[in-house]
Order: structure tokens, then sequence, then C-alpha cells
């Protein structure tokens, strides 16, 4: 192991290893220990990396954020929770990085299915863990996923068997509670063959923390997953959340990205395509005060006839900065390629930032690639529009921006999960912005 | 009803206007005709508030206020409406929605309570029957990809449950073939009442087929250089413009 570490987090490692899990298995101990050591060698990813350019994490490696034992339920504040708990759905609940059966609601699965908490998976299904996890999030990629890797404590481990179509969601509820606390979780999700899912990961807390978390998708063939990501970390929270998909065959994935908290939050989804699979890409991003909130996608054709369709947008207040990094790769072999790709900035003030940048690298010569980004303020002419039909300028403008952002919440097909979502986006827009009751 | 004397309106330094005068009564319909870059469509965008324009000079009242002064949703809510030549798209709001929030603004202005629930979706279910429309239309995007009749019929749904008293229809013939132009000017016509005036502002006669208009006006160079009855139009569209342009010239 490289000792010459740059990071305090790796020379604060061993203090934690007794509480992670999968002591006894050989295989993660070296995968462990490789990530480590990768960790260790290169500390978090700095803005010198191109990935990285515009989002500076330094802030996490000033602070270091520690690992916290367990903690009981009592701990969580019940009503709290409950308003991010979605009914009609099973829901795992992960309090500060560890599985808390007491708040989860598991009862009723079809036995086929296995949803269980990532600790237990490694002390009962090794085998099967052992088989997914890491083959789709490479960690040599950035040192987040190898600080994952390593520090994991816990996560959602799912597997649905062919055919198999679960009728309610499966939601994961991410909570941090503690201050300067630190919650690493790694997820693992496999749809088998013509199976169907609908998975929602809440990031929820109240201090200041950082939460770093890797989910691992892997859709089967002729497969269908729609993964909604609701992050609403606490505005003095870290958050780290990398999204790695892998489709075979025909599968069908759709991912939808609702980015509103955190002070720093970075996204990684990172899909590869096989042959005739489509993945649909959606994001919206809320920025105030000076909230930098980064979303990064890749999507890899690589095999013909892929469909992907990809639609960001940011609405920036503030002194907010939203980066979008989209980049579309298609291999050689992937011919017939059917690619869009759009990102759409609304800035609010003069000292909001958009930094956006579609990247396309196509290598077939037989494909359909479209890309195209805007930044800019509110359309003029839209606002006269309104005040001609009555409506006030203030109004007019909240309206118009209430509707670029609620495009992507109608977007989402769980009434309980659109609800939700509508509302903390409604709270962003004073009263008389937008009337509810009308909608 | 409208009162506009010797007004002047520049954009930027440019004069466009160059003493307008116009007396508008109750219930009549003139028609505003004129060449292109006579300045038209300056006349009616500063009539209903629209920025960018300087008023250099003179006035307009309507019923009394100094309409110049007002904010345009002001304007809107005193009963002043116009009808857009390119009625803007905006998506993510319904024209339900739009609607509602267009009422209950003149609801209010005028101390009224909001409408209630029932009887605006009964309110709105009978004009858009009147209107020939399709019911789905109200729950989409405000004009969102609408063909350019749907966008005018829109328009006109939207008088139709605004009830202003004063109309300003810009260039409302621009883009309609002739069926839409038929059920648009019907539209119109099953508005005309005696309390409603309206200005219609047309570059061609043919709109004055279907509405016919009290009085006539031909604008050109910035100033009114004719004014008559609908028997104008028909000259007009006979002999072109050329010819009362070069009277003033």
């Amino acid at each position: 192991m490289n000792t010459a570490t740059t990071s305090r987090y790796a020379a604060e490692y061993q203090t934690i290893v007794p509480a992670l899990p999968g002591q006894n298995l050989p295989w993660l101990q070296a995968l462990r220990a490789e990530a480590l050591a990768q960790f260790s060698a290169q500390g978090f990813p700095s803005p010198r990396e191109e990935e990285w350019r515009y989002t500076n994490v330094s802030g996490i490696e000033k602070k270091l954020f520690a690992p916290l034992a367990d903690l009981t339920a009592g701990d969580v504040d019940v009503e709290w929770l409950k308003a991010h708990k979605l009914q009609d759905a099973w829901v795992l609940v992960l309090v500060n990085g560890h599985f808390s059966a007491e708040l989860s609601v598991l009862e009723g699965l079809p036995e086929a299915v296995s949803v269980t908490s990532m600790a237990d998976a490694l002390a009962t299904q090794s085998d099967k863990v052992e088989k997914y996890l890491g083959a789709a999030a490479d960690q040599a990629e950035h040192s987040f996923i190898a600080f994952n890797s390593a520090w994991f404590t816990d996560g959602l481990f799912v597997h649905v068997p062919t055919k198999l179509v679960l009728d309610r969601p499966i939601q994961l509820l991410h909570i941090v509670t503690g201050s300067d606390a630190m919650a690493t979780t790694r997820n693992i999700i496999i749809v088998d063959d013509m199976a169907e899912l609908k998975i929602v990961e809440t990031f929820v807390g109240v201090e200041a923390y950082l939460t770093a978390a890797v989910t691992e998708v892997f859709v089967g063939q002729s497969a269908e997953l729609t993964l909604y990501k609701m992050q609403s970390e606490s505005d003095k929270a870290y958050h780290f959340g990398g999204c790695y998909i892998k489709q075979a065959c025909d599968a069908r994935f759709t991912h939808h990205n609702f980015a509103f908290g955190g002070l720093l939050a970075r996204s990684d989804i990172h899909v590869d395509l096989d042959h005739a699979s489509e993945c649909e890409l959606n994001g919206l991003y809320l920025g105030v005060k000076r909230q930098h909130i980064d979303n990064h996608t890749r999507i890899k054709h690589l095999k013909p006839y892929a469909i992907s369709r990809e639609l960001y947008k940011g609405v920036l207040d503030d002194r907010a900065r939203g980066v979008f990094q989209g980049r579309v790769i298609v291999a050689e072999d992937a011919q017939k390629t059917d690619s869009q790709m759009n990102n759409r900035n609304l800035l609010l003030s003069d000292d909001a930032e958009a930094d956006t940048k579609p990247q396309l690298e196509i290598y077939a010569d037989d494909v359909k690639c479209a890309h195209g980004v805007t930044v800019g303020q509110l359309d003029e002419k839209s606002i006269f529009y309104l005040q001609s039909r009555c409506v006030d300028e203030e109004t007019a403008r909240n309206m118009l921006t209430f509707a670029f952002a609620n495009e992507m919440v109608d977007k989402i097909k769980i009434r309980g999960l659109h609800d939700m979502i509508l509302e903390q986006v409604l709270t962003r827009f004073p009263q008389q912005g937008v009337n509810k009751e009308w909608l | 009803m409208l009162s506009i004397k010797n007004l002047h309106v520049s954009i930027g330094d440019k004069p466009i206007l160059k003493g307008i005068n116009l007396e508008i009564k109750p219930g009549e319909i003139h028609a505003i005709m004129g060449p292109n870059g006579s300045g038209k469509s300056t006349l009616s965008h500063v009539l209903s508030g629209k920025g960018g324009y300087t008023v250099t000079g003179g006035s307009a009242t309507y019923q009394g206020k100094d309409l110049l002064e007002m904010a345009p949703e002001i304007r809107a809510r005193e009963g002043v409406f116009l009808a857009f030549q390119y009625p803007v798209e905006i998506p993510g709001v319904s024209n339900i929605y739009l609607l509602k929030a267009a009422l209950n603004s003149i609801r209010k202005h005028n101390g009224q309570s909001e409408v209630d629930a029932m009887d605006f979706l009964t309110l709105v279910k009978e004009k858009v029957r009147l209107l020939e429309m399709d019911e789905k239309f109200l729950y989409r995007a405000v004009n969102e990809g609408f063909s350019g009749g749907e966008k005018k019929r829109n328009e006109i749904l939207q008088m139709a449950i605004l009830e202003p008293k004063l109309c300003i229809m810009d260039e409302t013939d621009s883009g309609l073939d002739i069926d839409a132009l038929k059920i648009v000017s019907e539209g119109v016509n099953s508005l005309r009442s005696p309390e409603r005036s309206f200005v219609m502002v047309t570059h061609y006669q043919r709109l004055l087929d279907y509405i016919k208009p009290d009085k006539v006006h031909v604008l050109a160079h910035g100033q009114i250089v004719k004014s008559g009855g609908a028997d104008l139009a028909l000259e007009l569209e006979e002999k072109g413009y050329g010819w009362v342009e070069e009277a003033v010239a």
C-alpha cells in the first residue's frame, strides 16, 4: 500500500475498519485494499482533472467528516421521516449509512425478490454480491468511487428475477442525522431479463455532513427499470452520488435526477448501452444562495440501434452555480445510434452561473446525434404576453420559472413521489406566483 | 371609450407615430389599415403597454383614465385586450391555468372574490363549445404546438372569457386560411355588443369582408392620412396604398 497519502481520510482508515461489513470475505478485503491504495495516492478528485474541472471538493478534505456507528431508530424524528417516506412502496431506510430494520417497510415483498441491506447481502449471498460489486462502477475512473469501495458501511441490495414485474416501487431512503458525519453507502440493483422495477433514491439530512453513495445497476435483456433520484440534502451538506448502469440488449432504463439540496452536490450518471437498448436521462437542478450543483452524465453507445434521450434543466438564483457535463460516446460498432442531448439553464440572478459542456464523441459513420444547450433569462415576450392577460410581472416571472421546472416534475409517474417533489418545487416560489389549487 | 390625441411615439431616437388622433365610441369597430412600416403594430403595442417604445407626446384616454400611465396588466384588468399577431407559446402553463389566473386577476381588481371552480369550468366549457374547439385544448400548454388557426382561436377564447371592453386585434388575419378566418370572424362577431369596441389593425381588406367596420382609417408614415366608412377599405383593396400615401407626401 502507498503510504505517502495525500488525504487525512486515508490516515484515519484503520480506525474504522473494524466497523465495516464483510471482514470475512477475502475478495472484498482485496477490493477494499486496492481502492484504499488508489484513494491514498490520489485523495479526492481535483479540478485539475477534466471531469471535475468545474467542481472543487477540497472542502471535504478540510472538514474531515467521520463515520458514525449505527444509531437506533429512536434518534430519528419520525414526523420528519414520514414527510420523505413514500406511501404504497417498500422502503429501505439507511440512517447515517446503516440499515434500520425498525424504520424500513419490507413486508409483503414477493418471495422471489431479494431486497436487503448490503451488509445482509454480504453475509448471506456474498457470491452474488461478488459477481456484481465493481462490475458497473470502475473505481479507476475517479477516486470518489475508490473512496466509496474502501469506506462503504452498508447500502441496498435488490435482485428482481426474470419476468417478474413489481407493482410497487422500492424506495431507498438515505438519512444523515449526525453533525460532521459521513455516510458512505454502496447499492446494487439487478433487474433480470424481462423484469420491471421502479426505484426511488431519496437523500435527506439535517446537519453538515458528507454523503458518498455509489449505485451499480444491471438491467437485463428486455427488462425495464425506472430510477428516480431525489437529492434534498441539507444546505450544509456535501453530496456525491454516482449511478453506473449497464444495459443488456433491448433493455430500457429511465433516470430522473432531482438535485435540489446540498452545499455542494455532484451526481454521476453513466450508462453503457447494448444492442437496441434505450435510455432516457432527465434532470432538474434548482440552485439558490451559494449552492453548487454538478451533474455529470455519460452515455456509451457500444452496439448498434440503441437510443438515448437526455434533457437536463437548471434554475439558478442568487450566487448558485450549476454544472452540466454530458458526454455521449458512440463506438465504432454502434451504427444506427439515435441520440439527443439537451441542457437548458435559466439564470434568475446576475451572480448565478451555469457551466455547460456537452460532448459528442462519434466513431461510427451512420448515426443520428444531436445536442443543444441554452443559458438564458426568462423570455420578455412571454412575460408581456402574460401581463397582457392580467398577470402582474412578478407573478408572470414566477409562473414561467415554475413552468420551466415543472416540465421535469410532470414526467414523474409515481403519484406520491410527484406530489412530494412538486411540493418542494413550489416552496421555491412565492405564494402569489403559482397557485397549487389551479394546477 | 378611447380617445387618442396627437400621440407621438418613438423607438429609440426614431419617431414612428407622429401625431395620431382617434376617437372610438362604445360599440364601434374601427379598422386601422396601412402599408408595412406605417406604424400599425406600434399603435397596438403602445396601447397595450408593451415595452421598448417611448411616448414623446400626446395622450390616450381610456374610459376617462390615462391609459399610458398604467402597467400592461392593469390595462388588461381594466378591460383592454390585445389579440396578438403572433400569440406566444408558454410551455408548462396550461390554457385553463392561465384563464383562471387572468379571470381571477380581473375579479380581484374589481373587488370580487375568486371565481367558483365549478362555475368557472361550466363557463369555459360553454365558450369552448361556442368556438367549436376541442376541450382538450384547455389542458394543453398555452399555444404550444398550436397551428396558426388554433392560436388565433385561442385568443378569441380568452377574449370570450375575460369579456374586455376594448379589443385591439393586431393583424388577426395573418397566417389564417379562409376556414380559420371565418371561425375567428364569427367569434369576434358573436362578441360584438353596444358596450364593447374593437380596433382591428390589418394590412389586408379580406378580414373586413367578415367583420364589418364602422370606420376605416389609413395609417401612413406614422399619421392617419385618411378616414372613412367601410367603403374606404374596398377602395384601398382596389387601388392599393399608393394614392393615399402620395396625397400626404
